[in-house]
């Protein structure tokens, strides 16, 4: 059984449909990722499977169907979603942002380890902590996104174009700062990505969407080397 | 100077009963953008009903504590019932529905209890104190001091505890909020339990001073607006220092300045207010811009 299981997923901004049915699945311990050009669709699979949007269709995760339910006891199941533009709250100081985080767990609970940890993940973080968010730079601000939700212990992390706005260096550090993550708490991750050859190193798995359908799936390490693909999504 | 410091402690004990109710105003004002005309109205109706309970031959500190937890809950059934339908909708929309709310709930109370003004008993004894010559009375002291306690809790829970950082976070950015598991709605509903307290808080230390009726707190909403739009509407400092400067200002000058007197000093904050909306117009602690995304 896998980790999430998606099936016939449809979602709709009132009158307009932007998902037309799509089906995957990321067993745990996966790293997936979600490519395709703006408009096919990849932010929306994220929101739905987050209860974010309007959706027909069936979301199981761990085996339980979440289709349908409230956005925030999603998150409480274990799915922690990095919105694309962060959603860090700006006026909150570092640290603030950080402990909403961990908001769902039980106090004691070692988030102070937690904390401890996404430090050393994100130096940066540790300087600024009494700052308020919105003074850090974009790269600081996304990477601060991805502390707090790693401050929710997820099993499932979801990110919405990591990469995005970031100049390349840090990209790559980011990056390589995920893969620690993911191996470090197993964490399982869908990733949504313009960044295609990126996220095709990064990646265990992946999916191309376009105009809302499924275009075409395969490990990344074969799509990577995929004609159709480089001349697509990888021609830069 | 002994009168004066006795104007300035009663001014200041005026201006801290318009601070709590301000205070409320700026809790629900910041966490659903709605301003809520019927916060006096619903303070009113908990001071009713404390009179009631007290009436009823219950000692005055449990029928207000019984007040609170009433008000409390009222608070947060009001938010999750009559508000949170029309949430995120036209602004314009929720005035209408908090001014129908006013208009309910006075009804309401006079449906209740009738039009007759009846006194309400004060929870501080009726002596005075004199410190440097100037003798205060126990009540503006207990006032002041209630309200300065309330403000230091409201401060450790907004800034020391994960349930007031969680109701900060559901205020500033609802979505991203359900994002880390935060149940927004529940946090709504105690962001406006908390705000009735408030109210019911200021009602029942206003009501000794006048007579409760059902439009015992018109006067104070007026000036708790002010107050509130004085210091900043989404400023909490604000709200308590506007409330202050508006009830010093007009104790003062409704002693000191002949031709002012008692019926003219409402003017003299409302002349303070212009001014400063004038040259800030956020208030003096209010931020510049609210920007949503």
């Amino acid at each position: 059984m896998s980790l999430l299981e998606v099936e016939g997923l449809y979602a709709s901004y009132g009158p307009v449909e932007a998902l037309h049915g799509i089906d995957f699945e990321v067993d745990e311990g996966q790293t997936v990722a979600i490519l395709g050009p703006n408009g096919a669709g990849k932010t929306t699979t994220l929101r739905a499977i987050c209860g974010m949007v309007d959706t027909e269709g069936s979301v199981s995760f761990d085996g339980e169907s979440i289709a349908g339910k409230a956005t925030e006891d999603i998150a409480r199941r274990g799915i922690a979603h990095v919105p694309e533009g962060r959603g860090i709250f700006p006026t909150l100081s570092v640290d603030e942002n950080l402990r909403l985080g961990a908001h769902v767990r039980k106090k004691g609970d070692d988030v102070a380890d937690d904390v401890a940890r996404c430090r050393r993940w994100f130096p940066r973080l540790e300087e600024r902590s009494a700052q308020t968010a919105g003074s850090l730079s974009g790269g600081e601000q996304q990477m601060l996104a991805i502390a707090r939700a790693v401050m929710m212990r997820p099993r499932l992390l979801l990110l919405d174009e990591p990469s995005l706005g970031l100049a390349p260096i840090l990209t790559r550090e980011l990056f390589r700062v995920l893969r620690e993550i993911a191996e470090e708490q197993s964490t399982t991750m869908l990733v949504v990505e313009q960044n295609a050859s990126l996220v095709l190193e990064f990646a265990d798995y992946a999916h191309v969407l376009e105009a809302g359908q499924i275009a075409l799936s395969g490990d990344a390490a074969q799509l990577s080397e995929d004609d159709a693909i480089k001349r697509s999504y990888l021609a830069y | 100077m002994a009168e004066f410091v006795q104007v300035v402690v009663d001014g200041v004990a005026t201006g801290s009963i318009y601070g709590a109710l301000a205070l409320a105003l700026v809790l629900i004002f910041r966490s659903t953008s709605v301003v809520n005309f019927a916060q006096g109205e619903m303070a009113m109706f908990s001071t009713f009903v404390a009179w009631g309970i007290h009436q009823a031959g219950v000692p005055l500190g449990l029928a207000l504590l019984g007040a609170f937890a009433f008000s409390f809950a009222a608070g947060a059934i009001i938010e999750r019932v009559v508000i949170r339908p029309f949430e995120g909708g036209e602004p314009l929309t929720l005035v209408i529905v908090t001014l129908g709310l006013f208009l309910l709930i006075n009804s309401a109370a006079g449906w209740i209890w009738g039009f007759n003004n009846r006194s309400f008993p004060s929870a501080f004894p009726d002596s005075s104190v004199t410190i440097v010559g100037a003798r205060l009375d126990v009540e503006s002291l207990g006032i002041v001091a209630v309200l300065i306690v309330v403000v230091g809790l409201l401060y450790l829970l907004f800034q020391r505890t994960g349930i007031g950082l969680a109701m900060r976070a559901a205020a500033l950015n609802p979505d991203a909020s359900r994002l880390v598991g935060v149940r927004v709605g529940r946090m709504l509903m105690l962001g406006w339990g908390l705000a009735a307290l408030l109210g019911a808080l200021a009602g029942v230390l206003v009501a000794p001073q006048l007579f409760l009726d059902p439009n015992l707190m018109g006067g104070v909403l007026v000036y708790s607006f002010a107050a509130a739009a004085l210091g900043g509407f989404d400023s909490a400092i604000g709200a308590v220092v506007g409330g202050w400067i508006i009830g010093v200002s007009e104790n003062v000058a409704g002693t000191y300045v002949n031709f002012i007197g008692a019926d003219l000093k409402i003017l003299v904050p409302l002349g303070i207010i212009f001014v400063v909306l004038l040259v800030k117009p956020s208030g003096l602690f209010g931020s510049p811009e609210v920007a949503r995304a």
